[in-house]
């Protein structure tokens, strides 16, 4: 079977095909990541395209379509959700729902420590998690959300044990997390330190073997925000203004 | 032109419009004809707000966008594959709100082997003139008023627009809404005050109808606001009882008289035969009235939608997109959203 994969969560855009059989390791037959300018609007379906043009692939050929589901920049998210669910639509398959910050722990699959990827949320907020790996798969330690670095960094501290960041809002705050991380730390490389699709891919695959699946008309991203309208509430929109 | 029209009836559009707080789809045979028109109204989300909020409105478009597309394909009887293009609105509108149909539209296309072509919003809105009114042809005159958007455009040919006039500041819909909002009537504004005004005197206040000095057919709206405020707190300051109808059968009648005066104008003075209102602003009972008879006075011919081709919808993109397509224009995967877009601007469409 095959699998695309998309992330388009953060400044990245990547897309990836993975091809196996359901709880097999499988392969990455092709992977596409840009760190650039470019919107994703622009950059993503063309990427798509030119991975499954070298690899001899169409739409009708997936068998899933794997989405890094959130959190992340908002519009980031919709236009690959949007980009899945239109492709699963048409190819009449499931969805995988990949949280985000699970794929982006993927990258450092089999480290012996634990994995912390955080993703700059702004507004002095980092969207992050806490996992590890044990024989091989992902455990979740704190679940996803969007909370003040201080508050990730207290967190681990008292857990005691060594971390791994990664992902934009490590960069971000790295000065913080340096100066203040009492656990012995570490720094994921440039070639890991980066939502991609790849391993969005891989996780799915592994999603997929385990029947978590959904219907392609029932995927919406996973904010872990509401929208500022709804975080001031009503109170601010006086009728009468 | 017309060779056009008879040389495609079988031709089929899947329209996909989520430039603004509906998302809706719809199947278009031979240029006109309305296979399906689904339209899922988020209207319920953003009434506590006053008006449409973009996050929300972008969350319910990924909410929804697979449904109706769905519904629309199933409602015609058609599958994705019969289509021979995909249009979808690219602007102007909510940027964000954009990108979800943009995006889901290239992504079908591309999966499915369909061309895409990018729709102007506004175009749409003119362009659903065509449906009701089968022997409608250019050159005619249309003026396009919505919560967005105010124009005035010459149709010289179809997918050639002129502009006329626009709005220097709100829009005659954003006005509705304000003014809707400050008498207590709520979002939206338009089919509010229209219903009000039925029980209002239209000449209880003497609001002013502004002209600007650039275009003589140019409309401005902001003042005409500020007045109706001013107005409400000069009552208020004085302990006056408001009449809230009469507000809005006068505010109503000011810019009724606006539009169909600066239209009227524009058209006698180009020697218009036929004019044509479109919008969400076009389904308003007092302005259709005033251009039904202001029309037949000088002789010219008068056309609207019916009020479900007023409001957003995506039958109006499939029409105008069949004709794009039918004139070469297509749109690559890289097509982006661009929510400034003018009436006329092909950015982001290419011609084959």
């Amino acid at each position: 079977m095959k699998i695309l994969a998309i992330d388009s969560s953060g400044l990245v855009a990547s897309a990836a095909i993975w091809e196996g059989n359901p709880g097999e390791k499988g392969c990455i037959l092709a992977v596409s990541s840009t760190d650039y300018k470019k919107t994703h609007s622009q950059t993503l379906l063309p990427m798509i395209d030119s991975i499954c043009k070298e690899t001899s692939a169409e739409a009708q050929d997936f068998d899933a379509v794997a989405i890094s589901a959130g959190p992340g920049s908002f519009t980031g998210l919709r236009i690959g959700s949007a980009t899945a669910k239109a492709i699963a639509m048409a190819a009449d398959v499931p969805v995988i729902e990949v949280p985000t910050l699970s794929g982006l722990a993927y990258n450092l699959w089999g480290a012996g420590s634990y994995v912390c990827p955080m993703m700059d949320a702004r507004r002095n907020q980092v969207y992050t998690a806490l996992y590890s790996f044990e024989n091989g798969k992902l455990v979740t330690h704190i679940e996803g959300e969007a909370v003040a670095v201080e508050e990730m960094i207290e967190r681990i501290n008292s857990l005691g044990k060594e971390v791994i960041f990664l992902g934009d809002g490590a960069d971000a705050y790295k000065q913080i997390l340096e100066s203040s991380v009492k656990v012995p730390f570490g720094f994921a490389p440039a070639h890991l330190n980066r939502q991609n699709a790849a391993s969005v891919a891989v996780l799915g695959s592994v999603m997929y073997a385990e029947g978590l699946t959904v219907n392609a008309d029932d995927h919406s991203p996973t904010y872990l925000r509401v929208s500022q309208a709804e975080r001031e509430g009503t109170k601010n929109f006086d009728l009468r203004k | 032109m017309s060779d056009i029209l008879t040389e495609n009836k079988e031709l089929l559009v899947l329209g996909i419009e989520s430039s603004c707080d509906e998302t809706a789809a719809s199947v278009i045979k031979g240029c006109r004809e309305v296979l399906s028109n689904v339209i899922y109204s988020q209207i319920d989300l953003h009434t506590v707000y006053g008006g449409v909020v973009p996050e929300i409105a972008s969350r319910g478009h990924i909410e929804k966008i697979n449904q109706v597309v769905k519904k629309a394909l199933s409602e015609a009887g058609k599958e994705l594959k019969d289509m021979d293009a995909i249009a979808v609105t690219y602007g102007p509108g909510l940027v964000g709100a954009l990108l979800v149909g943009v995006a889901h539209a290239k992504a079908l296309g591309w999966a499915a082997g369909v061309p895409v072509v990018g729709v102007n919003h506004i175009e749409g809105h003119i362009c659903a003139n065509f449906i009701d009114n089968p022997s409608l042809e250019p050159p005619f005159m249309c003026l396009v008023a919505s919560g967005g958007h105010s124009h005035l455009v010459n149709v010289t040919g179809y997918g050639e627009y002129e502009i006329i006039a626009r709005t220097r500041d709100d829009a005659a819909g954003e006005a509705f809404d304000k003014v809707a909002r400050a008498i207590g009537l709520g979002y939206p504004g338009g089919p509010k005050i229209d219903k009000e005004s039925k029980n209002g005197n239209p000449d209880a206040i003497d609001f002013p109808r502004a002209k600007v000095r650039e275009n003589e057919y140019d409309f401005s709206f902001s003042g005409l606001k500020s007045a109706v405020l001013n107005y409400l707190n000069s009552c208020n300051m004085k302990g006056e009882t408001i009449n809230s109808a009469d507000v809005a059968a006068s505010f109503q009648k000011a810019v009724v008289d606006t539009l169909v005066g600066h239209s009227m104008q524009a058209a006698k003075d180009r020697g218009v035969k036929k004019f044509a209102i479109a919008g969400g602003v076009a389904s308003n009972t007092s302005l259709r009235e005033a251009f039904e008879k202001e029309c037949a006075a000088a002789g010219i011919e008068f056309m609207r939608p019916q009020p479900i081709y007023c409001t957003d919808n995506g039958a109006m993109i499939g029409v105008a997109g069949s004709y794009e397509y039918l004139l070469g224009y297509r749109s690559g995967l890289d097509l982006n959203a661009v929510p400034n877009l003018s009436i006329g601007d092909r950015k982001g469409v290419f011609k084959i």
